[in-house]
């Protein structure tokens, strides 16, 4: 049973199309990614899910309810992090915390949860004075105070360095151990690849793949290339002879076999009955990087 | 009403938490009469201000200054700010209502207006003989609605204005056509006739102020006018306010 099924969702802004036809659905326990280019249409996807904007078309259930309709009862039992969203300056992290917690009926420990995101030393600290990563956990421990059954975050480490970036990681794993479903929105491939169980890629306005991480990249982008050199002259034909291989080629000493599927193990065996050693042996395999491109036509953002 | 309850009292700690602006906001109208109250020839009653003292001719016009930095300038900005900085949207995802935080806005303005106005009242009463004013009920009719007025056009300046320099771009020239036709920069008497005519009629309403302060009921018109202008500008805020 999915927590969250959207079908065939459209919003518009005037003439604008931000969301054409998006249809996905969220398994309960999982981290979903939704990846895609600035401007697809990511944010208002996640929004409506939310229940922040309402839909043009198509329909949106979440943990079988309304967003709209039975908004009161999901507030309680989702947690939104909403990209680019602050909050008054002289607010104290504690104050800030214990504020929100008191609005859910079911509430984590707001020192607990402080202390879970390494954020115990600040707590009397002033929103001003926090740094980009602290304001950012402070942001993920206010979409999770009210012991959500669903957390939407939405670029939540744009703009964090990569330390702190990693950090952020950990954290998001430990939360869905913690039987929280996670829907993440994010430009950031690594952190996809890292993360999700199950990534949609939108591009304008629109789903172009659903799948894995793996999954995407094994069938948009399953090119492979091996690079190695041979201790003994090799001929073509050899590596060009098994199914898995595509292309071969030389530069200088050094050759490049291109290919699929078992590649690695179908070039080395037959290498290995011919009595050569591969030397400097490297297999480089398609990056959820790759796949972005062949889906979006886009660089994915860093 | 729990959550409403809950940040009343964070955003009032904030208000505390900005001590220079919390002094300026309720001790300025008063600073500025024990200033004027210095002055011996301002405190000897005149012919000009019908045998009154120009300390109590002006003290209604001191009303205004809180009046109308709380109301359509601090008021307005804060809002402003809140939505820019997405505070006001990250509310609605939650169980409160980000009108709950608009709400607390409200009443701690009407707070600071209302400690400024009894502060500068007793310290008038007390150091410069100014008398308590004599048609008490009017007076508070008077300031009731003068103050419900400029509130609500400072709430229509936030409904309209799409980010903060918006709003101060708006606030600031409202602020200033207050603080002239209240009589502050230029006290009224040596205003022209007509300017000060003017003035009985635009937020908060000084004349109405002076004229309850000082003994006589006021006017059914200047009421009526702070009424209106009230109720279409509460209005107006409450049908364009946007969250977001
Ligand atoms: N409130 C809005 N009003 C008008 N256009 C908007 C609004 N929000 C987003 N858009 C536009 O809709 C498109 C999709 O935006 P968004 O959902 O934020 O994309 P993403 O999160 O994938 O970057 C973009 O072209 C954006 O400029
Ligand atoms: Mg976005």
């Amino acid at each position: 049973m999915p927590v969250i099924e959207v079908t065939h969702l459209k919003k518009r802004y005037g003439d604008l199309v931000a969301v054409d036809d998006v249809s996905l659905a969220v398994e309960a326990g999982e981290i979903f990614g939704v990846l895609g280019p600035n401007g697809a249409g990511k944010t208002t996807t996640v929004e409506c899910v939310a229940g922040l904007r309402v839909p043009d078309g198509g329909g949106v259930s979440v943990l079988g309810l309304d967003p709209r309709r039975d908004a009161a009862q999901l507030r309680q039992r989702v947690g939104v992090q909403l990209q680019e969203s602050q909050l008054p300056d002289r607010l104290r992290v504690a104050e800030a915390l214990e504020l929100y917690a008191s609005f859910y009926r079911n509430p984590a420990d707001p020192a607990e949860l402080i202390d879970k995101l390494g954020l115990g030393d600040k707590r009397n600290t002033a929103y001003k004075k926090l740094s980009g990563g602290q304001k950012q956990r402070l942001s993920i421990a206010l979409a999770l105070v009210g012991n959500p059954e669903i957390a939407i975050l939405d670029e939540l480490t744009t703009g964090l360095d990569p330390q702190a970036r990693r950090d952020t990681w950990g954290l998001i794993e430990q939360v869905r151990d913690s039987g929280v479903t996670i829907v993440l929105v994010t430009h950031f491939m690594e952190e996809a690849e890292r993360l999700c169980d199950r990534v949609a890629v939108i591009d304008r306005g629109r789903v172009v793949a659903l799948d894995s991480p793996a999954g995407l990249v094994s069938t948009v982008a399953p090119e492979q290339r091996i690079r190695f050199r041979p201790s003994a002259p090799v001929d073509d034909r050899l590596l060009t002879d098994l199914p898995e291989v595509s292309g071969v080629q030389r530069t200088g000493s050094q050759v490049v076999v291109t290919g699929t599927g078992e590649l690695l193990h179908a070039v080395t065996s037959v290498l290995a009955r011919h009595q050569i050693v591969a030397a400097d042996l490297r297999l480089e395999q398609s990056t959820l990087d790759d796949a972005f491109v062949e889906l979006t036509g886009h660089r994915p953002a860093n | 009403m729990h959550a409403f309850r809950n940040i009343l009292r964070t955003e009032a700690r904030l208000y505390l938490r900005d001590l220079p602006t919390l002094l300026t906001t309720i001790g300025l109208p008063t600073v500025i009469l024990v200033v004027l109250g210095l002055v011996p020839s301002l405190r000897k009653p005149d012919p000009t201000f019908d045998g009154q003292t120009f300390v109590s001719y002006f003290a209604p016009s001191l009303l205004v200054v809180t009046l109308a930095m709380v109301g359509v300038n601090t008021l307005p900005s804060v809002l402003a700010t809140y939505r820019e900085r997405g505070v006001l949207r990250r509310l609605a995802t939650t169980p409160a209502h980000p009108a709950a935080l608009l709400a607390a806005q409200l009443v701690l303005a009407l707070a600071g207006i209302l400690a400024s106005a009894l502060l500068l009242i007793l310290v008038a009463r007390l150091a410069f003989g100014v008398p308590f004013p004599r048609h008490p009920l009017g007076f508070t009719l008077a300031f009731i609605l003068g103050t419900a007025a400029l509130l609500s056009l400072g709430l229509l300046v936030a409904a309209v204005a799409r980010t903060t320099k918006a709003a101060q771009a708006l606030a600031v020239p409202l602020f200033l056509v207050t603080m002239f036709f209240g009589g502050v920069y230029l006290p009224r008497f040596l205003l022209p006739d007509v300017v000060a005519r003017i003035g009985d009629y635009t937020p908060p309403g000084v004349q109405a102020l002076l004229d309850a302060w000082t003994g006589t009921s006021p006017q059914p018109l200047h009421l009526a006018i702070m009424a209106v202008i009230a109720v279409a500008a509460g209005v107006g805020a409450a049908r364009l306010f946007r969250w977001e």
